[in-house]
């Protein structure tokens, strides 16, 4: 089930189970395959989700990797495509494409610490990345997740992230841009809480996920806390298309973001990070 | 004497002083006071005379803005190793935001018009004391203005 289909722009059906409503424009479909069977992925990685007769999307899946029963992906309705995925109901059918791109590098990460910087509904994406780490927490030092967003009504996953931080193994800190009186948490921006984390920088991978100005500034931030770019790994986000490398509706640079991508190793992508054009 | 030592050994602990020369560090522990913040209990509130500025050793602070009719917005927290306050260092001398403990609080405060006169008498305490605050407004500047982005929000119109 996780290979490739014989036609990868042939999408297979899925049927909704689980709709959860996350924030205001963001949801939550749990999906399993028509044709049973699992869906095998990697931490990181996407599927092109299609609505019927409305259009094709790229989402990245937010599940557990070590589950393969179902499939997870927290989607922002942000257009016509993904506004209408929210309002699919269950038991209707979705097509799934994939799974697409380069994952976390969790595994390459093993032996050190690990530091998650999510902005937003960029929380997502890292989900199975902490998902896999929590499940093999002692193969890592220090865990820390870094989580900043608008205001405490927009933090995704708030149980969750209150379930690690209960942990006695994890760091989690959030952060919003501004709250009400009552808000006993971090306020400012989520760079600000890496210099309250504690993390050996010379031994840290750090993912981060977010609006891509969000990452810039996140990545600003880890460098000069010690970390090396090329331990620091970033989920791009581009117009993906085909979802493997055909099509060329990706191409950032020399790379194509569904195929090269979406996570990068920053070093690798340095140079056109801060082109404005690209 | 005792108090002074020690408050002389609270300061050398926080990163405000870090590599502080000692004579100039003995000058601001003679303008300083160890205070201590319920939570819920304001440090100040938003038009008073800034007479004071804090160095934050345990705890946590909010910075509120108050409108009428609103509830207060807090527009930061600071925390253990963090500066609190510059509005003393220049005209009207008044606070500008409320600050108010959200968990007990301890911090050293130092009397501005205390330091301000030695400030003002030895130009190398003075250069020492602004070449610290400047950072400390340039970051708060720069989270300020990374706030005002919508750092989370989407980047366009998507799919």
């Amino acid at each position: 089930m996780g290979a490739l289909p014989m036609d990868p722009m042939q999408p297979r059906p899925f049927r909704i189970e689980k709709v959860r409503k996350e924030l205001a424009d963001t949801f939550t479909l749990e999906l399993v395959p028509e044709e049973g069977g699992e869906f095998r992925f990697a931490a990181g990685q996407f599927n092109m989700l299609y609505v019927m007769g409305v259009g094709e999307v790229p989402i990245s899946i937010s599940g557990d990797p070590g589950d393969g029963a179902r499939l997870i992906h927290t989607t922002r309705a942000v257009g016509a495509v993904t506004a209408a995925m929210g309002n699919l109901k269950v038991g209707e059918a979705l097509g799934v494409r994939g799974p697409y791109g380069n994952p976390w590098p969790v595994e390459a990460a093993y032996g050190s610490d690990l530091v998650i910087m999510a902005g937003g509904v960029g929380l997502a994406p890292l989900r199975p990345a902490i998902y896999q780490a929590l499940a093999n927490r002692e193969r890592f030092g220090k865990l820390v997740i870094l989580y900043g967003a608008r205001s405490p009504s927009e933090i995704l996953y708030p149980k969750e992230l209150e379930k690690w931080r209960g942990r006695f193994d994890t760091e989690v800190q959030v952060t919003v841009d501004r709250a009400a009186e009552h808000w006993s948490g971090n306020v400012g921006v989520v760079t600000k809480l890496v210099k309250r984390a504690s993390f050996d920088p010379l031994h840290t991978v750090a993912f981060v996920c977010g609006p891509e100005i969000m990452m810039r500034y996140g990545v600003q931030t880890l460098t000069g806390a010690g970390i090396d770019p090329s331990n620091i790994f970033v989920s791009m986000e581009r117009n993906m298309k085909c979802g493997v490398g055909f099509c060329g509706h990706c191409q950032w640079g020399t790379n194509f973001v569904c195929k090269d991508g979406p996570v990068f190793p920053f070093d690798q992508i340095a140079d056109i990070f801060s082109i404005r054009e690209l | 004497m005792v108090q002074i030592e020690n408050l002389g050994r609270i300061l050398e602990e926080h990163p405000f002083a870090q590599g502080l020369d000692p004579q100039l560090k003995e000058l601001m522990v003679g303008c300083a006071a160890n205070e201590r913040f319920d939570a819920g209990q304001y440090l100040f509130r938003e038009g008073q005379d800034a007479k004071k500025f804090y160095l934050i050793r345990s705890g946590s602070v909010a910075v509120e803005i108050y409108s009428a009719g609103r509830p207060p917005i807090v527009v930061e927290s600071l925390h253990d190793g963090d500066v609190l306050g510059w509005s003393w260092l220049m005209p009207p001398n008044k606070w500008t935001f409320d600050a108010r403990a959200v968990t007990l609080t301890r911090a050293l405060s130092f009397d501005a018009t205390c330091l301000t006169r030695k400030m003002e008498s030895d130009h190398a305490l003075g250069y020492e004391v602004l070449r610290r605050f400047v950072p400390v407004m340039a970051h708060r500047l720069h989270a300020a203005r990374m706030q005002m982005l919508d750092l989370y929000g989407p980047a366009k119109k998507g799919k």
